[in-house]
């Protein structure tokens, strides 16, 4: 009896706690998918990153616009074109109270590319991080590199003491037996603190005071929970019930919903991703067609046959109801300024079927596609739309679409590319166009060595060498010259077929003002209570 | 068991590749390849078959590929959740589905019997998911009573953690237990109801009335009695359906139980989380279907050898 009236006792007390903290300005957020390890160097990947942001932070930071700005770097320069300084700012804290010198720059330079990071791509291998005093750090590096900095805002600087005093120097790789306090624990310069983390189910946040740009902050929460929620539907129901201030993505056939409850509303916008169609030009035989002895797509008049065919429009108002952005090129608008100068082939069946004539398949012919079903915004849907354009000029698709995990098992290297024509979708991680040409553009041999991700095995010498060239331009007019000529030549060669920029959907709280940045990233610094 | 972790192990050859899910798009294939070394998935299938068994002989159900945490820990934390769900759907399927049962049986005519065959039919032919999104529907998006998704605040217990002792808890019990308890409960209601009508046509119930038995005594003390055998058997087993089902009611209710970190394990190649549940889910049924056998004997004075003397 004491026993039951004490639990009762402890449960009244965390019940009136409980009513106590959220006199605060608590923000509550759920995502489909779950934060796994909290070492910033685990995984690559958009939402993990995108959350560890707010806790660990870069030299530089992205603002809402993309635009890249300076975070524990307060400027850098190009000494000379191999040379780089970077001036870091004072007076910054760790959330344990250390310091933040050039030593904990340096030793995340070596976490970041030690066995086992996922995030090796950050930095060149080669590049040698030399300390010229507490605050100022050169890069060296052994060729001319004017994207260095582009993807340093998702990599976090992490307290070297601590690290080392934690037994955390070593990255918790993807093999790993055994967790690490880093994987576990959170301790960076950001303007929130990770305050309790159950994997898979809810973490909390809490705002740091202390944060150097505490002066400047335009947010007024004091805690953040956020919770996964998988099912779609769930997820929306938490929103429309009150219970989340923000769920996301929502469903393109529930925005309106959202939309109509008088609480929430659905915030759209266009995503960086870019969701096309490849084809497989490499085989001398497609693996999954009934035309045996040679390969249609090497061929280019057939690639643009089914480029042709596609009206994309259809798929935009129909199938993402008009939550999508029609793409000419492989890259978002966003990242590539010349991105208007490059048009789309247009919706034409009849010239598709004179071009497939031509190259000799009058009657058509029969092909597999391979499509994910849970990857991306209505990618099953897409591709029965493709599907059924196809048919009307007599290609005969036959459809396997698969979730994720068995899709990715069969298309990729690891699956030694088993497809004749796919659907992917591709977000360059440095927001820049050598990413798009040099994995998707680049010419690979059998087992993927060079252009990983291009499936289809698309290769062009020229396009090659301008990739190569674009790495190393410093001068920007010269590089988004070279660029645009790249992506001249492998539009007017069909390489892939280009469909659209997919939309972000997040339903928003009216009680809240927040920030959507087109890389599906939540900025809690960009949280606002009305 | 024995079997069930051979065909699991069988099937997880079709489930995809773990390490597309473990590391980010820009890995490179040669530490792809390294790692798929390091994990041992280039063993033969017989190999890494037999070094799952005899590791989890020991107790040792291996690490998360996802979590980087031992799978029996991640198990045990996930327990709690979702045997309390169980334990008070299977609770709300016994404690509405007999008296309703008894119910249909007795008044076979009465309006409020011919409601419930029809609820009943309802809970039968709709698919959990669906009960569970209307459920959500109506008591959380329109009505705002009952949380939509979770488990509300839990209390702490050291080993256990539970929902019980908070009021948002407690909320957050009702609507997967019912998704979830809903099909048991017109299975064990139809059952009572059949069961029943089928023991008040046999000749013992008509001598008693001609005792001038009261109804009630009848019913309950005589009628209920010899309907509860089957009764048992298949809550028995149907526990360790709700348990293994539950897969379906966390997973529309994002209740952090054990089927909703199977799904995740699923969707994400987690082949050690797999095998382990699926051997857990196993080793569940064995031990139901031992105890429903040995609570015949209390049950039924018939078939306790050399007991009651006839």
């Amino acid at each position: 009896m004491s026993l039951r009236r004490s639990l009762l006792g402890a449960t009244l007390l965390t019940g009136l706690l409980a009513t106590q903290a959220y006199a605060e300005n608590t923000f509550k957020f759920a995502f489909q998918g779950t934060l796994k390890s909290l070492d910033p160097y685990s995984l690559n990947e958009t939402f993990t990153l995108g959350t560890l942001n707010n806790v660990y932070e870069g030299l530089t930071r992205r603002g809402p616009d993309l635009q890249i700005r300076p975070a524990l770097a307060e400027s850098w320069e190009v000494v000379e074109p191999t040379r780089w300084r970077f001036h870091l700012r004072k007076d910054v804290k760790f959330h344990n109270g250390n310091d933040f010198t050039a030593a904990d720059v340096v030793f995340s330079a070596d976490r970041v590319r030690s066995e086992g990071s996922d995030l090796k791509t950050r930095i060149p291998a080669d590049a040698k991080f030399e300390i010229v005093d507490d605050h100022t750090v050169d890069v060296v590096l052994t060729s001319p590199n004017p994207i260095l900095h582009y993807e340093w805002d998702t990599w976090g600087i992490i307290d070297k003491e601590w690290a080392e005093a934690n037994d955390s120097v070593r990255v918790t790789s993807a093999s790993d037996q055994s967790a690490t306090t880093i994987s576990l624990q959170a301790n960076g310069t950001g303007p929130f603190k990770i305050t309790n983390h159950d994997a898979g189910v809810k973490t909390t946040l809490a705002a740091n005071p202390d944060w150097w740009d505490a002066a400047n902050k335009k947010y007024n929460v004091d805690t953040i929970e956020f919770a996964t929620i998988a099912s779609d539907a769930t997820r929306v129901a938490a929103l429309l019930s009150g219970e989340m201030d923000l769920v996301y993505p929502i469903p393109v056939q529930d925005i309106k919903r959202v939309n109509d409850n008088a609480a929430t509303a659905a915030l759209t916008g266009p995503e960086l991703r870019t969701i096309f169609l490849g084809m497989d030009q490499m085989r001398d035989e497609l693996l999954y067609s009934n035309i045996k002895g040679k390969n249609p797509f090497k061929d280019q008049r057939v690639r643009e046959a089914f480029y042709h065919a596609i009206d994309i429009e259809a798929i935009k108002e129909k199938v993402m109801r008009n939550l999508s952005t029609p793409s000419s090129i492989m890259i978002s608008p966003f990242m590539f300024d010349n991105a208007s100068k490059i048009a789309r082939l247009g919706y034409d069946p009849d010239a598709s079927k004179n071009l497939l004539k031509e190259a000799g398949y009058a009657d058509g012919f029969e092909v597999g596609m391979d499509c994910p079903n849970d990857r991306y915004v209505n990618d099953e849907a897409i591709c029965q739309a493709v599907v059924a354009m196809l048919a009307r000029v007599g290609i005969k698709v036959n459809l396997n679409a698969q979730p994720k995990a068995q899709y990715f098992a069969k298309v990729l290297a690891s699956g030694g590319f088993d497809t004749s024509f796919y659907l992917l979708g591709w977000t360059p991680g440095s927001f820049d166009s050598w990413n798009v040409l040099s994995n998707l553009h680049g010419c690979r041999d059998e087992a993927g060595n060079g252009g990983m991700f291009n499936l289809g095995g698309y290769c062009n010498e020229d396009v090659d060498s301008l990739t190569a060239q674009i790495l190393v331009e410093n001068d920007p007019n010269k590089r988004l010259d070279l660029i645009t000529q790249a992506y001249q030549i492998t539009t007017a060669e069909s390489a892939y077929i280009p469909l659209h920029q997919q939309g972000l959907a997040w339903g928003v709280s009216d009680g809240f003002d927040v920030v959507q940045r087109a890389d599906n990233v939540l900025m809690l610094y960009h949280v606002n209570k009305k | 068991m024995l079997v069930v972790s051979l065909i699991a192990f069988v099937m997880f050859r079709f489930v995809g590749d773990p390490v597309d899910q473990m590391v980010g798009l820009e890995t490179t294939l040669e530490e792809r390849a390294k790692l798929r070394e390091q994990l041992g998935l280039n063993d033969p299938l017989p190999v890494q078959f037999w070094n799952f068994v005899s590791k989890a002989a020991q107790g040792d159900l291996g690490i998360s590929y996802q979590f980087k945490r031992p799978v029996a820990v991640l198990l045990s934390e996930r327990l709690p959740a979702t045997l309390e769900l169980s334990f008070v759907s299977a609770l709300f399927a016994l404690l509405a589905g007999i008296p309703m049962g008894v119910y249909t049986a007795l008044r076979r005519e009465s309006f409020l019997s011919k409601l419930f065959l029809t609820v009943s039919l309802i809970g039968i032919s709709l698919p959990t998911f669906l009960i569970g999104i209307l459920l959500i529907f109506i008591f959380s998006v329109n009505l705002q009573w009952l949380p939509s998704f979770g488990r509300g605040q839990v209390v702490d217990l050291g080993w256990w953690t539970t929902g019980f002792l908070t009021v948002s808890g407690l909320k957050a019990l009702i609507l997967p237990s019912i998704t979830l308890g809903l099909f048991q409960m017109t299975l064990i209601m139809r059952l009572v109801r059949s069961e029943m009508l089928e023991v008040l046509r046999t000749d013992y119930i008509k001598f008693a009335r001609a005792r001038g038995l009261k109804d009630r005594a009848i019913h309950f003390g005589h009628a209920l009695k010899n309907t509860l055998i089957p009764v048992i058997t298949i809550t028995g087993l149907q526990l360790g359906s709700i348990i293994a089902f539950a897969i379906i009611t966390e997973t529309v209710f994002q209740w952090p139980g054990m089927g909703l970190l199977f799904l995740q394990a699923v969707q994400n190649v987690d082949i050690p989380i797999m095998s382990a549940y699926l051997l857990l889910i196993a080793f569940l049924f064995v031990a139901i279907n031992l105890i429903v056998d040995l609570l015949y004997v209390v049950v039924d004075p018939r078939i306790r050898i050399g007991g009651a003397e006839a």
